[in-house]
């Protein structure tokens, strides 16, 4: 088992100011970013505020930017640098910071709260949900989502500019709407709810410009862009752009 | 918010107010500017390239072959391309090149396509230049506004694409013949119109669009089982919608520059039979 002294560079400091601090600390084999953390925490830094949980890249906590990239600290490994490589580990810089490397990230549960939750379909009791595999197989692979919020935190929507934060609710929770447009027992549209035209209308899908970076970040793999972002634009299309498809739904009136 | 520190309504981007006071717009130690430079250098080469011939309005026809860029010719001043896609349908009044004419539709289609979307917006308009790397501009509304809303009608270019491809194809069917329209030959050129005709046929598929058309609309794709299947095709192609696009629009221009030395008499098509 070898060992080495890396060097990093870590923001310290909180809502009122602050600045990157030097480290050298010991790396070995088979670490990931969070345990230097932790052993700057146990040997250098006692106060060194950081948000964990897990460990294993499943409990979305540990976000930061790791030389400039939004990544789980937990889920990069030290082997992904070389040795002579100085090491900057930052907040997230979308939200606004607590101490150290926590942020505020209550941006994303205020979003989450705006978008309707499922719509039970009225004829059927719990328990008496039956669905086909391929019917929901598009929106399982919304649900691996762990809210690490990474995807909200590259978004240059939000993390250029501020002022769009009202308006946007970010790729995180337009997916989860494209996700209840995708359920197919969602009664949504039975209640009144059109969540094709919301997503345009009260969501802000039009302030993606499909850069993909959401996509880039997603520790689990999810294809946010292509799977969920772009769907859920066509979808809007659909009920406010397609002239052919709105005359078509007027005369059929018949659902999918 | 529990802590206090509500962001402030100024835009400052990732310099703003209560956010971790860090001055670098960004602090990427890789290459990542690379990647939208290449972008931007490519599509400027092609953007050099196809205007010329665009405009150059000669040069685009040398039995069997049309130039892509030409097909199908709709104007007065369009060369005699026997049995070729020819079609008189914009008289003798157009007298510019009639590329412009139909070569609208096709740059429409990749105008709007959601891979080019992204490729131009990072590489020409930095926005974002690359992830987590701030963009130089001080206010954005994406595409919720004139001109950018009109990214929605990429559908109705895909269908034009349909067409476009459909008469290509026609244009790859007569590449079958000699100099004298005699079927059952094969040249070079054969090859370079079947392999761009794939390309271009695998590159329309895969829109986007045309994914949520055959079936991504639908809510329940167990009762539409023959669209199911024609979704998960599409999808499948999709995944590599940036690839087709970048195959797609090299051997488009292969295509047409091959032409352009049958034409020019640069060059002689090797007869295979």
């Amino acid at each position: 088992m070898s060992s080495y002294k890396a060097r990093f560079k870590v923001w310290r400091g909180d809502v009122k100011g602050g600045g990157l601090e030097d480290f050298e600390v010991e790396v070995n084999d088979g670490e990931v970013v969070l345990d230097i953390i932790h052993r700057l925490q146990a040997t250098q830094a006692p106060d060194l505020a950081v948000r964990w949980n897990c460990k294993a890249g499943k409990c979305g906590s540990c976000s930061a930017e790791i030389n400039g990239r939004p990544r789980l600290m937990c889920m990069t490994r030290m082997s992904v640098f070389t040795r002579e490589e100085t090491i900057t580990v930052t907040p997230l810089r979308a939200f606004p910071v607590v101490r150290d490397l926590v942020t505020d990230v209550g941006f994303n549960y205020q979003k989450a709260r705006e978008v309707p939750a499922f719509v039970p379909p009225a004829e059927l009791a719990p328990g008496e949900y039956r669905m086909m595999q391929e019917d929901v197989d598009r929106s399982q692979e919304f649900r691996k989502c762990i809210e690490c919020f990474l995807c909200q935190d590259t978004c240059h929507v939000v993390r250029d500019h501020e002022e769009n934060k009202p308006a946007f609710a970010g790729p995180r929770f337009l997916m989860r709407v494209a996700e209840l447009d995708m359920h197919p027992l969602d009664a949504a549209s039975d209640s009144g709810l059109d969540r094709k035209k919301t997503a345009q209308d009260e969501h802000g899908l039009g302030y993606c410009n499909i850069t993909k970076c959401c996509t880039e970040v997603c520790p689990e793999g999810i294809k946010i862009t292509d799977n969920a972002l772009i769907p859920l634009k066509e979808r809007a299309v659909d009920r406010k752009y397609d002239p052919l498809v709105w005359l078509g739904s007027k005369i059929r009136r018949r659902s999918s | 918010m529990a802590t206090g520190t509500e962001p402030h309504l100024n835009s400052g981007g990732v310099r703003t107010g209560t956010r971790a006071a860090i001055d670098a717009p960004h602090l990427r130690t890789d290459r990542w500017w690379l990647a939208p430079a290449v972008t931007a250098a490519g599509l400027l080469a092609f953007i050099v390239y196809s205007t010329w011939r665009a405009f150059a309005n000669a040069d685009y026809y040398s039995a069997p072959y049309v130039s892509p860029f030409y097909s199908p010719c709709v104007a007065e001043n369009c060369k005699n391309m026997p049995s070729g896609p020819n079609a008189d349908i914009f008289g003798s009044w157009w007298a510019i090149s009639p590329a412009i004419i139909i070569l609208i539709f096709p740059l429409g289609f990749r105008l709007t396509c959601y891979y080019y979307r992204k490729a131009y917006y990072r590489g020409f308009w930095a926005s974002p230049p690359a992830c987590a790397v701030a963009e130089p501009h001080k206010k954005y509304s994406g595409e919720t506004r004139f001109p950018l809303i009109l990214q929605n009608i990429h559908r109705y270019f895909f269908y034009a694409a349909i067409l476009v491809a459909l008469v290509l194809t026609y244009d790859t069917v007569l590449s079958f013949r000699d100099t004298d329209e005699n079927w059952g030959h094969m040249g070079l050129g054969t090859v370079v119109f079947l392999i761009n005709i794939a390309l271009i046929w695998a590159y329309t598929i895969s829109c986007h669009s045309c994914r949520h058309i055959v079936g991504g609309k639908l809510k329940h794709f167990s009762k539409h089982p023959v669209r199911y299947k024609a979704w998960q095709f599409v999808g499948k192609l999709n995944a590599r919608h940036m690839l087709l696009a970048w195959a797609s629009l090299v051997s488009v221009a292969v295509a047409d520059f091959y032409v352009y030395l049958l034409a020019s008499g640069a060059f002689d098509d090797p007869r295979f039979f």
